[in-house]
Parts: structure tokens; C-alpha cells; sequence
């Protein structure tokens, strides 16, 4: 299945890129998308457990995905 | 009750216009601006950039939310996106109300939530022409976010980023 995974501010720059499809297994969890990412070039500078998002709403990183979800990678937030 | 992400200048005397009417005893503006040092760096603009979607959206949450808790339904939330200069309006707070303590309170509530919560980012441009993410490094940590949602367990803390060499 696929999910959108979306970067922004630091952590975009870390990957080098502000969004991505991202093959995954049936059953993949937010963490390991997470993983996946670490896995890429400039993942390693990603936080082991940075806050995250699905379709726009804080989640937590146990999360099961379905396929076709916006995950989001947010770095601390800093607005104001 | 509006709230927007803007990518032109702030104008406050509109908003103040815009949020009360006659029946409002007190209206409160909060203002943030850009200053022109941060961790004894000196700051020369601030680049912002948002999650867009999400961040009108935890807007609009945390409007309601103050809304539900003070009673203020003249409320009006602005962030500004894009390349800043000292002393720009990055964000405005507005809120009018029959009395002054309910639009004090829904003020101060506001801005607290958006700074903790909302999906904006600030790349501070400083003197040296360096650049850095605000947050983004281990000096300048967040303080613990609890996600909110009924079946998290835990509340997570916001790691930074490590520092690229």
C-alpha cells in the first residue's frame, strides 16, 4: 500500500525533499514509516521519535494505516 | 470567528473593526512581531512557512476551544507566512467581548496554544547570513506535547532534529 508522507521545515531539508509516496506493507504502522525513513539518505537526522501526523491530526506512532493516508513529520513547531 | 494563514502584511485596525461591534466593552489585541535577536544571535527576518491545511486547522480548533471556555465569539486569528523583517506583524490576536476579562482570557489562551500546537516554522535569517530553523536544534527544545488523541498512551516529547555536520 502507499501513504504521502509530507516534511517540513528541518526535517525536509534533512531528506531533501517536502514529500515522498512511500511503498509500505499491509499493517504498517506510523513507526514504520518512520523507520522507512530513517532508512534514506538524510533520514539519520531525523529524531527517533519526532511528532506526527495522519490527515492533518496530531497521532500517535503506534497508529495502523490503512493505504492512502497523508502523513505528516513535524518538526518542534515554532509559530508566532 | 475567522482564522486565516496571510501571506500579506497584517492590518490590525482592520481586524479591530472586523471583530467588534456595539455591544463589545473591550477588545484585545495581541501582536506578535519579529525581534531582532534570539539566543543572543542578531536576527535580521524570519522566513515562516506552515503546513497549511493543518495549521488553519488547529487554528480554527483552538479558536473554538476559547470560544467554548470564555464565552468569546468575536475572535480573530491571523498568522502571517513568508520572508518577515524586523519589527512585521507575524501574528495578530483580536478578541472583543461585552467585558474585558473574557477577551483578555480568550486572548492569552489563543496565542499559548498556537505557539505550542499550530504546524509553523521559523527560519531565522541572521547578520552573518547564516540561517537556522528556531526549535530545530538540541539549545532551543519544546516542552513536552501530548498528542491529542483518546488512545494515546503516552505524551510525546518533540525531538529535534540533529544537527547535520
Amino acid at each position: 500500500m502507499t501513504v504521502t508522507v509530507l516534511l517540513f521545515a528541518s526535517y525536509a531539508d534533512a531528506l531533501g525533499t517536502s514529500s515522498m509516496e512511500l511503498e509500505v506493507p499491509p499493517g504498517s504502522t506510523v513507526r514504520d514509516v518512520l523507520s522507512t525513513l530513517a532508512a534514506l539518505p538524510g533520514g539519520d537526522r531525523l529524531p527517533p521519535r519526532p511528532l506526527v501526523a495522519i490527515d492533518e491530526e496530531y497521532a500517535n506512532v503506534a497508529t495502523e494505516l490503512l493505504g492512502g493516508e497523508e502523513v505528516a513529520v513535524i518538526p518542534p513547531v515554532a509559530g508566532g | 470567528m475567522r482564522v486565516s494563514l496571510v501571506d500579506e502584511p497584517i492590518d490590525v485596525a482592520a481586524l479591530l473593526s472586523e471583530a467588534g461591534d456595539d455591544s463589545c466593552g473591550a477588545s484585545t489585541v495581541f501582536l506578535g512581531t519579529v525581534r531582532d535577536v534570539n539566543d543572543g544571535r542578531a536576527v535580521t527576518g524570519i522566513e515562516y512557512s506552515a503546513y497549511r491545511t493543518m495549521a488553519e486547522r488547529e487554528m480554527r480548533a483552538i479558536a473554538n476551544e476559547a470560544s467554548e471556555k470564555f464565552g468569546v465569539t468575536r475572535l480573530i486569528v491571523e498568522h502571517r507566512l513568508g520572508t518577515l523583517c524586523l519589527g512585521d506583524v507575524s501574528v495578530a490576536v483580536v478578541a472583543a467581548h461585552a467585558h474585558r476579562a473574557p477577551a483578555l482570557d480568550a486572548n492569552r489562551y489563543v496565542i499559548e496554544e498556537l505557539k505550542r500546537r499550530v504546524p509553523i516554522w521559523k527560519l531565522e535569517h541572521y547578520r552573518d547570513g547564516t540561517r537556522d530553523w528556531v526549535g530545530a536544534g538540541s539549545g532551543n527544545r519544546e516542552p513536552a506535547f501530548e498528542i491529542p488523541l483518546e488512545e494515546s498512551d503516552a505524551s510525546l516529547t518533540q525531538d529535534s532534529v540533529t544537527p547535520g555536520s
